[in-house]
């Protein structure tokens, strides 16, 4: 099935959604998602974030669908013509839903462990406004320890459900979930009745703001002041494959390896994320790869190498000579 | 190959015998000397007497507390990813129950550092400041003996509570604004104190 994405024409199977062909064409036309999570059976459809214009619905039917639609739940039809950020009707919708989702968020963010790799504040950066016109008081839970390992913020929640298709899919029974409806909504564990499945940290991995955080890291460090590497161990469980932030030697945290679209690659066992907090206990492959736009490349210069390669490009497409025959 | 076209050929006459004597040489200097007597003079005598400085000069950093003695500061580390210096470090800490007069949020700074021989006092770290804690204000850095001294802690960049340090010439109109949206949290105590004055 041939698909236009913002002008780019990719051949896609049948059952594709948009937002996966917009994601095998690249990030300069996948629409951000909060919710969709390509590891997690039945998640997106939340949100809204994701949302597109789709100008032809097919090549059998040219007509334009009526709104814009929801990239993460719709499928490919052959034919279809969809604009994402060359449309400004989608980028103004996708303006709304950002203010949305930020009405009951308390902007704890110097407070928040989450700062620097959170994906809510990425989204408010690229498509929200600076100043909040909500006046009114803002929704207030207060904490909850989920067993003694993760600490639930619910005021920081946006209900993406992420956490409770993990829940549901990765460890075997099901002890957290939604509770009310709308406004009201919040992510219980059946009162107080706690996960102690051996997967069930990787909620704080999925988690795209700082509703679930790592309580053996809670306050720490910020995440800009550590560094990530990958490195691994032979775990029983899981892979043993991870992602270690230093401070110095020092283990502050583990988490899982995550890939360009900030999905986890692997999930990992709760042994691997908060018992080995020894650098002696891990073997080190290298520097993460970290977006060198992200706070968390500050003061690392472990992309020089990176940058060198991206200025020889642009250098040659300009038709220089290039500095460095090497790369 | 000449190098220069400035260069002067070094004349090796025999002195005068007026200028052998050195006297009307001397005269002149002392003229000189002395008309400065009668001159205002360009320095000031440090530290009896000191320059008047401006209201934003930037100079020893202070840590503010709110209007009830709280520490603002939260230990974000965002003045610390702003210094280009890299002088600030810093530890955050849970407050516990019990300690809600002591800072303001439920995180705050346990041990905060400014290296002074590092920074540059570009104010930086004032502007990146979202909770108005850090200011740099028109106080000079104090000498010191050991480099050890000029790294400052909590003891000396907090304010203290009977000797408050006015800033509020430093903050702009921007600020002004910021404090009075409603909906963040922090500004409450500020919101509640203005209606009381009302």
């Amino acid at each position: 099935m041939k698909v236009t994405i913002d002008g780019i024409e990719i051949d896609v199977p049948k059952g594709t959604t948009i937002l996966q062909a917009a994601r095998m064409i690249g990030p300069e036309v996948a629409p951000p998602a909060m919710c969709y999570y390509s590891k997690l059976k039945t998640s997106g459809g939340y949100c809204r974030t994701c949302i597109v214009k789709v100008t032809q619905g097919s090549s059998a039917n040219p007509n334009p669908m009526p709104k814009p639609v929801a990239s993460c739940r719709t499928e490919v039809m052959d034919g279809m013509v969809v604009e994402n950020f060359i449309n400004p009707d989608v980028l103004e919708a996708r303006k709304g839903v950002v203010e949305f989702l930020l009405i009951n968020h308390p902007l704890d963010c110097p407070v928040c462990d989450q700062a620097g790799e959170c994906k809510l504040q990425d989204l408010g950066y690229e498509n929200g406004s600076s100043k909040t016109r909500y006046e009114f008081k803002r929704r207030e839970y207060e904490m909850i320890d989920i067993g003694d390992k993760i600490k639930l913020h619910m005021n920081r929640c946006i209900l993406c459900y992420r956490c409770v298709k993990t829940a549901d899919q990765i460890t075997n029974n099901r002890v957290h979930g939604v509770i009310s409806r709308g406004d009201a909504a919040e992510i219980s564990t059946y009162i107080e009745n706690f996960i102690d499945n051996d997967f069930s940290g990787n909620v704080i991995d999925v988690c795209p703001v700082g509703a679930l955080t790592d309580k053996t890291f809670r306050f720490k460090q910020r995440v800009w002041f550590t560094k990530p590497v990958d490195a691994n161990r032979s775990c029983d469980k899981c892979s043993g494959k991870t992602r270690v932030w230093l401070k110095g030697e020092e283990v502050v945290r583990v988490t899982a390896r995550k890939d360009q679209w900030d999905e986890v690659e692997e999930f990992i066992c709760n042994s691997c994320r908060y018992d080995h907090k020894k650098k002696s206990d891990w073997v080190i492959e290298g520097p993460s790869p970290i977006n060198r736009n992200s706070v968390i490349s500050q003061n690392h210069y472990q992309h020089l190498n990176e940058l060198k390669v991206q200025i020889m490009k642009q250098q040659k497409a300009l038709g220089f000579m290039p500095i460095d025959k090497k790369p | 190959m000449q190098l220069t076209n400035r260069s002067k050929v070094v004349s090796n006459k025999e002195q005068s015998s007026m200028e052998k004597l050195y006297l009307p040489g001397i005269v002149k200097g002392m003229l000189i000397t002395g008309s400065h007597l009668f001159k205002r003079r360009a320095t000031v005598k440090y530290p009896e007497e000191t320059r008047p400085r401006a209201a934003v000069y930037r100079g020893w950093h202070v840590l503010k507390r709110d209007e009830n003695g709280a520490e603002r500061c939260t230990a974000c580390g965002l003045c610390a990813v702003a210094c280009p210096a890299e002088a600030i470090t810093m530890e955050s800490a849970e407050r516990k129950k019990g300690e809600e007069n002591l800072y303001r949020e439920e995180k705050y700074a346990k041990t905060y550092e400014i290296n002074m021989l590092r920074c540059i006092f570009c104010g930086l770290c004032e502007e990146a400041c979202p909770k108005e804690a850090i200011f740099l204000t028109d106080r000079l850095v104090e000498t010191e003996y050991e480099r050890e001294d000029f790294v400052y802690g909590k003891n000396k960049l907090v304010e203290k509570i009977d000797k408050r340090i006015d800033v509020s010439k430093r903050q702009t109109t921007e600020v002004e604004e910021f404090k009075k949206l409603p909906g963040l949290k922090h500004n409450s105590v500020w919101q509640e104190k203005k209606i009381n004055k009302h």
